[in-house]
C-alpha cells in the first residue's frame, strides 16, 4: 500500500503564510487560554493530598463532602468521581508533617458512616517538594532544549537549530494550551509528556532537516524553497506513517489508561498532532526565514572538505618526513 | 542462504533477551528480575525530612547535662545553668574553681567557650555543627532501617536523597492499619530520659507557666496517662536513651506488659550515684518529653536498669522495646511526601497498562503488516524482539517498572518501528527510481542511518538529562526509553538488514515487490 505519490512535489511553502498564520494564532490563542485559565496543577507542584476511596456501592458524593466539611483540613476539598461511580477522589491543598495521625488516617475516620469503602491511594506532598520539583522541571526543559540546541548546530547549522528550537516551543505552548483549556491535571506524569513530545518534535524535524541537507548536498538546486518543497514531500509519507503508529499507540493509552494516567496521555495525544504538523508546516519553513543562504552552505562544506583534504595531505607529508 | 554477521548478532540478542526476561514474565524465583515500582504492586513511598537543628540542640543538652555532673562530682558551685537551641550558658560563683572548669570544657570536643567574669557561654563549632547536621541524618536512616527489619517486613528501602531527607519504601504494606502501625514505629523519637522532679517547687507545678519554669531551671511535662497531670522536673536530665543497651517487654504484677532497660556501665554508675543523693525525692521516666512514671527513691539503686510501664498492648510494647533497642533519632524526623497505594489499585493500573500495551501493539503490528507486506513483518519481529531486549536488560539492572515506565514501554512501540518507518520508504524510492534490488536496499539502510543516529543520539541526551534531573517516576521513565533507543537500533537498523541479506536471493529473483515491500505492482520495477 502506498499513501503518497512519489514523485509528486507538493508546494508546501507556497501555502506558507496560511500556515504561518494558523499557527500564529494557535500559539497565541494558547499563550491566552493559559494566562487567564492556568493549569489545574496536581499536587505534585502545589502540596497537598490526593485520597481516593472506592465504595462497594455508589459512592454518595454528597454524604462524602458533607461529612468532611466538618474538618478545618478538608475546608477548602472537592469531591469528585474518578473513572467509575463507585470511586472517588479528594483533593485538598492541606498535607501534614507528622507521622502519626495523617490526612489518610484522618480520611478515614471522617468517612466512617458514609458507606462501605477502601481506601486505595493516598498522596500527600509537602509544599516544600512541590517547590523542588518545579525548579527541577523547569531545570530539565532548559536544559534539554540547550542540549538540542547545540546537537543541532553542531551536526547542521545554527539557523536550523534556532528553528528546531522556535518548532518544539510552538508543539509545546500549543499542546499545553489544550490542557489548560480542558482543565486536565497538570502533574509529575505531564513533565514527562512534555519532554516526550520534546523528543518526539525534534526527531520529527531531524529527518525533514536531514533530506534538506542530503538536497543541498546533493543537487544542484540553488532555490532553497524549492529544496524545502521537494524534503518535506520525500519524508511526508513516513511523517504520516510514524505518526499514525503513535497515535495509535497513544490512543490505546489515552482510552485504556484511564484517570490516573489522564495527565500523560492527552498532552501526547495533542502534542503528536501539533508534532506532526509542526514539522510538515513550520519547522523547515522557519529555516527560510532566519536567512539560509545555500550557496553560503555549499561554500562552508567545500571549505570543511578543502580543509580535511589539507590536513590529510599534510599529515601524509609529515609520514614521509618531507616537513 | 548464509548466515552473516547481522543475522548472528541478531539471533544472539534475540536470545539474550528471552533468556533474561523469563525470569521476570513468569515470576520464578532465581534470577534477576524486574521489580515492580509501588505504583503497579502497592505499598508505601515516604519521603521524610530531619530536623537538623534540633539534633545540634539535643548536643547542647547533654553537653549541659555533663557539665552539671563535672561541677557535681568535684563540688563546683554553679548556678542558672540553662541550655537554649544555641548555646549553654552559666554562672560559676566561685573564681578558685575557674581552673578546674576550664580544664573540663578543654576536654569536650567540638564546643567554643567564652568566659566573661564568672558568665559562660559554651557553643558548639561551626564545623562540628556541620558534622552533627550529617550525622543525624546518617543515624536516622541507620536508626530507621534496623527498626524496619525488627519489624519484619520483606525489602524495606531506606535511602538518603538530597542532604536531608530520607526515603523510605515499603511494598510489603497492604492495610492502612498496618501502614499506620510502621509510621508510628519509624516516626518514634524513642527518646529516654531520667529527669529529677524539682521538689521544692513541685507543689505550685498547676499554677506555673512554661517562664517562670524556665526561670527556676525546670521544666513543665505533661503525664502520659493522666491527660491533665503534669511534672515539674529539673531541665537538665540526669542521663538519657544514648546510654542504654537493652529493653524487652517484661509484665507487672498485675500482668500488663512493661518495658525494662538496661544502661551501660557509666549509666549505671551515675544512676546510681544520683539515687544515692536523692533518696526520699521522685525520679521522673521521660519517654519522647511525656512523664510515665515518677517513683519515690527508696534507696541506692545499682545495677542500672529500670521499667517503663504505661497502658500498653503488648503489641504496642513490642514495638516501643524495638524503638528504644535501635536507639532514639538524634533529630525529629517529618513527611514531605507520602505515596500509599492499594494492592487493588495497583493490580488495576497494570491490567490496564498491559491492555494499552496488548491492543496497541496489536494495531502497531496490523498497521505494519498491511502497509508494508512482509518488510513489515520483519519490521514488526525487530520491535518484539527489541521488547524482550528492554525487560532483558531492565532485569539485569534490576531496574523498578513503574506506571509511567510501562507508558514509555507503551509508546516506545510506537516510535520503534519508526527505524523501519523510514527505512522501507528508501528502499521503495530506490525501487521507484529503478535501482537493482541489492543496491537499492543497501543505499536505502545507508542513507536513512544518518538520520536516524542524528535523532537517537539527540533523544538520548535529553534522556540523560531527564535521568539526572527527574525525580522517581521521570527516571523510570529516562531509563525505559534510552533503553528502547539503544535496543531498536540494534535490532531495527542492524538486525532487520540481516534478514534482508538472508533473504537477498528470492528478493530479487521474485521481483515481487508486492509480496516484500507492499508497493503497488508498476511498469519497469
Amino acid at each position: 500500500m502506498e499513501l503518497f505519490k512519489e514523485d509528486k512535489v507538493y508546494n508546501f511553502l507556497g501555502k506558507g503564510k496560511i500556515f504561518f498564520f494558523a499557527s500564529f494564532v494557535l500559539f497565541f490563542l494558547a499563550i491566552t487560554i493559559v494566562a487567564t485559565k492556568g493549569f489545574s496543577f496536581g499536587i505534585d507542584f502545589t502540596g497537598g493530598t490526593v485520597v481516593q476511596v472506592k465504595y462497594t456501592q455508589t459512592a454518595p458524593i454528597d454524604k462524602i463532602r458533607e461529612s468532611l466539611q466538618k474538618s478545618k483540613l478538608f475546608e477548602h476539598a472537592t469531591v469528585t468521581e474518578f473513572g467509575s461511580p463507585q470511586e472517588v477522589v479528594i483533593k485538598t491543598p492541606s498535607s501534614t508533617v507528622g507521622l502519626n495521625n495523617d490526612i489518610g488516617d484522618t480520611t478515614k475516620e471522617i468517612l466512617k458512616g458514609t458507606g462501605d469503602f477502601e481506601i486505595r491511594r493516598v498522596d500527600m506532598v509537602g509544599p516544600k517538594v512541590g517547590d523542588e520539583l518545579r525548579v527541577k522541571g523547569l531545570t530539565a526543559f532548559l536544559l534539554t532544549l540547550m542540549a538540542i540546541m547545540a546537537t543541532v548546530t553542531f551536526r547542521y547549522e545554527w539557523r536550523f537549530a534556532l528553528a528546531a528550537i522556535i518548532a518544539i516551543v510552538h508543539d509545546i505552548v500549543i499542546t499545553f494550551g489544550f490542557v489548560s483549556y480542558f482543565e486536565v491535571d497538570f502533574n509529575i506524569e505531564s513533565v514527562a509528556a512534555l519532554l516526550m513530545i520534546l523528543g518526539y518534535s525534534i526527531h520529527d524535524t531531524i529527518i525533514v532537516y536531514d533530506r534538506v541537507r542530503e538536497h543541498i548536498e546533493e543537487s544542484k538546486e540553488t532555490n532553497f524553497v524549492q529544496i524545502i518543497n521537494e524534503a518535506v514531500s520525500r519524508t511526508q509519507s513516513r511523517t504520516t506513517l510514524t505518526s499514525l503508529t503513535v497515535f495509535f499507540v497513544v490512543l490505546t493509552l489515552f482510552i485504556f489508561g484511564g484517570d490516573i494516567m489522564m495527565g500523560f496521555s492527552f498532552p501526547m495525544l495533542i502534542g503528536v498532532i501539533v508534532g506532526t504538523y509542526s514539522s510538515i508546516f513550520v519547522a523547515a519553513q522557519l529555516v527560510v526565514w532566519t536567512g539560509f543562504s545555500v550557496a553560503d552552505y555549499r561554500q562552508k562544506m567545500a571549505e570543511k572538505v578543502k580543509m580535511r583534504a589539507e590536513k590529510e595531505k599534510m599529515r601524509a607529508q609529515f609520514e614521509q618526513g618531507i616537513v | 542462504m548464509k548466515l552473516n554477521f547481522r543475522l548472528v548478532l541478531l539471533i544472539a540478542a534475540t536470545i539474550f533477551g528471552i533468556v533474561f526476561s523469563l525470569p521476570s514474565l513468569t515470576q520464578s524465583e532465581r534470577g534477576a528480575k524486574v521489580t515492580l515500582g509501588l505504583d503497579l504492586q502497592g505499598g508505601l513511598h515516604m519521603l521524610l525530612g530531619v530536623k537538623t537543628e534540633e539534633a545540634v540542640a539535643s548536643q547542647l543538652k547533654s553537653v549541659a547535662s555533663g557539665i552539671n555532673r563535672f561541677a557535681e562530682r568535684n563540688d563546683i558551685v554553679i548556678d542558672s545553668l540553662s541550655a537554649t537551641s544555641d548555646m549553654v550558658t552559666f554562672e560559676l560563683l566561685d573564681n578558685d574553681d575557674a581552673v578546674a572548669l576550664d580544664g573540663y570544657l578543654k576536654k569536650v570536643e567540638g564546643t567554643v567557650v567564652k568566659a566573661t567574669g564568672g558568665s559562660y557561654q559554651v557553643t558548639i563549632a561551626p564545623a562540628e555543627v556541620e558534622k552533627l547536621k550529617v550525622r543525624a541524618v546518617d543515624q536516622a536512616i541507620e536508626t530507621i532501617r534496623n527498626r524496619l527489619d525488627q519489624f519484619g517486613l520483606a525489602e524495606p528501602t531506606v535511602a538518603k536523597q538530597g542532604v536531608d531527607k530520607i526515603l523510605v519504601e515499603l511494598p510489603g504494606i497492604k492495610t492502612i492499619e498496618e501502614e499506620q502501625r510502621a509510621r508510628e514505629l519509624i516516626s518514634r523519637a524513642a527518646k529516654l530520659e531520667l529527669m529529677a522532679i524539682d521538689e521544692d517547687r513541685a507543689m505550685r507545678v498547676n499554677d506555673m507557666d512554661e517562664a517562670e519554669a524556665t526561670g527556676f531551671g525546670d521544666k513543665i511535662l505533661p503525664d502520659a496517662l493522666q491527660p491533665n497531670g503534669k511534672h515539674l522536673v529539673r531541665e537538665i536530665p540526669i542521663l538519657d536513651g544514648t546510654m542504654l543497651t537493652n529493653a524487652q517487654v517484661g509484665y507487672d504484677q498485675n500482668n500488663n506488659p512493661t518495658i525494662n532497660f538496661t544502661l551501660n556501665s557509666d549509666g549505671a554508675q551515675i544512676f546510681g550515684d544520683f539515687t544515692a543523693k536523692s533518696v526520699g525525692k521522685r525520679l521522673a521516666i521521660v519517654l519522647d518529653g511525656k512523664v510515665y512514671s515518677a517513683p519515690v527513691i527508696n534507696e541506692r539503686i545499682g545495677g542500672g536498669s529500670g521499667q517503663i510501664s504505661g497502658n500498653y498492648t503488648t503489641a504496642e510494647a513490642n514495638d516501643l522495646a524495638i524503638a528504644l533497642r535501635s536507639g532514639a533519632l538524634l533529630a525529629p524526623i517529618y513527611m514531605m511526601e507520602k505515596r500509599s497505594v492499594g494492592p487493588s489499585l495497583g493490580a488495576d493500573s497494570i491490567r490496564a497498562s498491559l491492555l494499552a500495551l496488548v491492543s496497541g501493539f496489536g494495531l502497531v503490528v496490523l498497521f505494519m503488516m498491511f502497509y508494508y507486506g512482509l518488510a513489515g513483518v520483519i519490521a514488526n519481529l525487530a520491535v518484539v524482539i527489541n521488547l524482550f531486549i528492554i525487560l532483558a536488560l531492565m532485569s539485569l539492572m534490576g531496574a523498578t517498572l513503574t506506571l509511567p515506565g510501562m507508558a514509555g514501554i507503551v509508546l516506545h512501540i510506537g516510535l520503534a518501528v519508526d527505524a523501519n518507518i523510514i527505512i522501507n520508504e528508501r528502499i521503495r524510492e530506490g525501487f521507484r527510481a529503478g535501482i537493482p534490488t541489492r543496491r537499492a536496499i543497501a543505499e536505502g539502510y545507508q542513507k536513512a542511518m544518518r538520520a536516524i543516529l542524528d535523532s537517537n543520539v539527540t533523544q538520548l541526551l535529553a534522556c540523560t538529562i531527564l535521568y539526572v534531573y527527574g525525580t522517581g517516576a521521570i527516571k523510570g521513565f529516562a531509563v525505559t526509553l534510552s533503553m528502547g533507543l539503544l535496543a531498536s537500533m540494534l535490532t531495527a537498523i542492524v538486525g532487520s538488514y540481516g534478514i534482508y541479506q538472508l533473504f537477498m536471493h528470492r528478493i530479487e529473483k521474485s521481483k515481487n515487490y508486492t509480496l516484500w515491500f507492499g508497493m503497488s505492482r508498476r511498469k519497469g520495477a
